[in-house]
């Protein structure tokens, strides 16, 4: 069993999960994870477990120093997620977490496109039931809208796979490059599960109707499979670096207006895969490093914010901004692994966002990129702001809201407390992550200019805030919701179908009609040529009003008539052949 | 569930003092790092940095705008919750 892809230690140890129970199933729960951790330590670097299908190889252990970074943050988070969730009863909900973790694992760990897609749509379809098992009609209809999102964005990819083996011949997954229609293809399904505004609502719109122990995978795998994939086929990809950017830059306004505690959270995580995006756009020995750290070190850090925020809803039932205040008097462990999590994700000097975010700034800065670098820094205090101080401080602090709840279950502490130790563990040791980077690290964020410059930008953003707030211009969060691109395939996709059944079919009755009754005239016409013709040209009527004015067709056989038409359809038909 | 605790217990930030003593430590904070701008000696990839006080005008200045355009943003993209039932 040792050194076999950790992937399947999860998908197949999720099978005897229904057969266990009590503390069984708990030490289960847990021990998984450590036991594919430790097969990830001794997992040999190079190409493994290579089946030949159809012709074709299929690799599933392609290990790199890429690919076990990823792993290694994949594996943590699981073991996180279930010690979270170890008080749920449902057997279901741990299986599809622990076979949504597996085939992340395998999408990590492939080295060829066919079986990249096969778990890529195993995650699909895993997190989609992670969705649904809230069981509520609002996380019904998400888990619809995200696998629809989902599955045409597997099915440009299978498309672009089928091409680019019709183009190449190979199915071997290593870097692609955008050039051409089958790469246009992959690229787009890719940025799909990458949650590339506009195709992001999908995210927003599903993750915060999920338990609040399915939010905690969700959040962790489907986006950063999308960065891994992406940083593997397209790095240097210049499209990507404005696109990055901008992806930094538009969820931070929705995340300032918004009222659900998880929908926050859900624009934060855009914006922080954004700088991920754009770092694998620069290309840069820097950048892939900061790239491949900044997803490690966000995994664990919005983990911990999710965790925190799950944890206010389990206790108090209330998910809104609207309803929440001064949780800390009575959940302070909860308010400070937020607080860490909040410092960690805007890069506070001694948390792991700095020593990781920063090599992506500071890669667009040596790289020259004058207005790459002023969106980042402005999302940087975006961060500041939405994640940073709303979070934390509109929950727990700010306006009493009388809420006495207590602090959560002693495994959901535990859970946050790891991540948080994990947070600042590498805020203030980075050369134990810096030394599984898949570029050697000569980056040093502990400098003066590097930490002073942060302190500023972010203490001086806090000093906005506190600005706003004596002024009374700060925005009061507000009982409403606010309209993102997924309005086109909600609202809109009523209208198209109130075209499709009014309108258009109407259109298609008619037509149907006219045909049919074309073809009845035709069928009496044919039956006396002669009479039909009288009677079309009113030739009765006609006699009976003037009889001594003779009519047409009047001495016309009816014999000639028939003859007539036989004979010009001959003609007609001759002279088409 | 009934509440044990003495309805009028005193939390940390209850008390005006402490208030007091973050926003004491906040203010000389901000005002230690915008003057230590002028002492140390920065490390430069892009000319703006050299400005004293870059990152901390710049940090202010994207807050705020940042506030200001989401508030432009909610009037037109805000609706009742309902809004798609």
């Amino acid at each position: 069993m040792i050194n076999a892809p950790p992937g399947i230690i999860f998908i197949l140890g999720a099978l005897l999960v229904p057969f266990l129970r009590g503390n069984i199933r708990k030490a289960y729960l847990l021990l998984l994870p450590l036991v594919a951790f430790v097969d990830l330590l001794y997992m040999p670097h190079g190409t493994n477990y290579v089946f030949n299908f159809i012709g074709l190889d299929l690799i599933f252990a392609r290990v790199d120093s890429l690919s076990m970074v990823f792993a290694y943050v994949f594996v943590i988070i699981a073991f996180i997620g279930n010690l979270y969730a170890l008080h749920v009863k449902e057997s279901w909900q741990h299986m599809t977490a622990l076979i949504y973790a597996g085939s992340a694992l395998g999408v990590v760990f492939a080295g060829d496109l066919f079986s990249l897609f096969v778990f890529w749509e195993i995650m699909a379809i895993a997190s989609a039931l992670l969705i649904w098992s809230r069981k509520t009609k609002a996380s019904l209809n998400a888990g619809f809208r995200y696998i629809l999102v989902h599955v045409f964005g597997g099915v440009c990819l299978l498309a672009g796979i089928a091409l680019h083996f019709s183009n190449t011949g190979s199915i071997l997954f290593g870097n692609i490059g955008l050039d051409g229609l089958d790469t246009y293809l992959i690229f787009l399904g890719f940025i799909i599960n990458a949650a590339v505004p506009p195709l992001h609502a999908w995210l927003v719109d599903a993750y915060p109707e999920s338990t609040i122990t399915g939010t905690v995978f969700l959040s962790a795998f489907t986006t950063k499979t999308a960065v891994y994939v992406l940083a593997r086929s397209f790095p240097g990809t210049e499209i990507l670096i404005i696109i990055g950017a901008l992806m930094t830059v538009y969820p931070i306004f929705y995340a300032v207006i918004e009222n659900d505690i998880r929908r926050v959270l859900g624009y934060s995580l855009i914006n922080q895969v954004g700088f991920m995006i754009t770092g694998i756009g620069i290309g840069t020995a820097l950048s892939i490093n900061g790239t491949v750290s900044h997803a490690f070190c966000h995994i664990i850090y919005k983990a911990l914010l999710f965790m925190s925020m799950g944890s206010i809803i389990h206790m108090t039932g209330k998910n809104k901004f609207t309803d929440l205040g001064g949780l800390y008097k009575t959940m302070p462990l909860t308010s400070i692994f937020c607080i860490i999590g909040a410092a960690s994700i805007s890069a506070f000097p001694l948390f792991s966002g700095f020593i990781s975010k920063s090599m992506i700034v500071t890669a667009s800065a040596e790289g020259g990129m004058l207005l790459i670098w002023f969106l980042l820094l402005f999302a940087s205090a975006g961060v500041l702001h939405h994640a940073g101080i709303k979070v934390p401080y509109f929950t727990f602090f700010a306006r009493d809201s009388g809420i006495r709840a207590k602090e959560p279950p002693l495994n959901m502490l535990l859970a946050m407390g790891i991540a948080a130790f994990l947070c600042i563990f590498f805020g203030i040791y980075p050369n134990i992550l810096y030394d599984i980077l898949p570029y050697p690290v000569d980056f040093v964020p502990y400098t003066t200019s590097h930490v002073v410059g942060q302190l500023q930008l972010l203490l001086f953003a806090c000093l906005g805030f506190v600005v706003l707030m004596i002024t009374g211009l700060h925005p009061h969060e507000q009982r409403a919701i606010n309209l993102d691109t997924d309005w086109f395939y909600r609202k809109g996709a009523r209208w198209f179908m109130w075209f499709i059944n009014n309108p258009l079919s109407e259109f298609s009755r008619l037509t149907a009609q006219a045909t049919l009754n074309f073809s009845l005239f035709l069928l009496w016409f044919s039956r006396n040529p002669l009479a039909a013709l009288k009677i079309l040209l009113n030739i009765e009527k006609n006699r009976e009003k003037y009889p001594d004015i003779p009519q047409y067709l009047e001495v016309v056989n009816l014999n000639a008539i028939l003859t007539l038409i036989f004979l010009s359809i001959c003609i007609v038909v001759f002279l088409l052949k | 569930m009934k509440n044990k605790e003495h309805p009028d217990k005193q939390y940390y930030f209850d008390k005006p003092e402490n208030i007091r003593k973050v926003k004491i430590v906040f203010g000389i904070s901000i005002i230690a790092l915008f003057l230590i701008d002028f002492v140390i000696h920065r490390h430069i990839y892009i000319s703006w940095e050299e400005l004293p006080g870059f990152y901390a005008i710049y940090g202010f200045a994207a807050y705020v705008s940042l506030v200001a355009i989401a508030e432009i943003l909610r009037k037109f993209v805000r609706r009742g919750v309902d809004y798609y039932d």
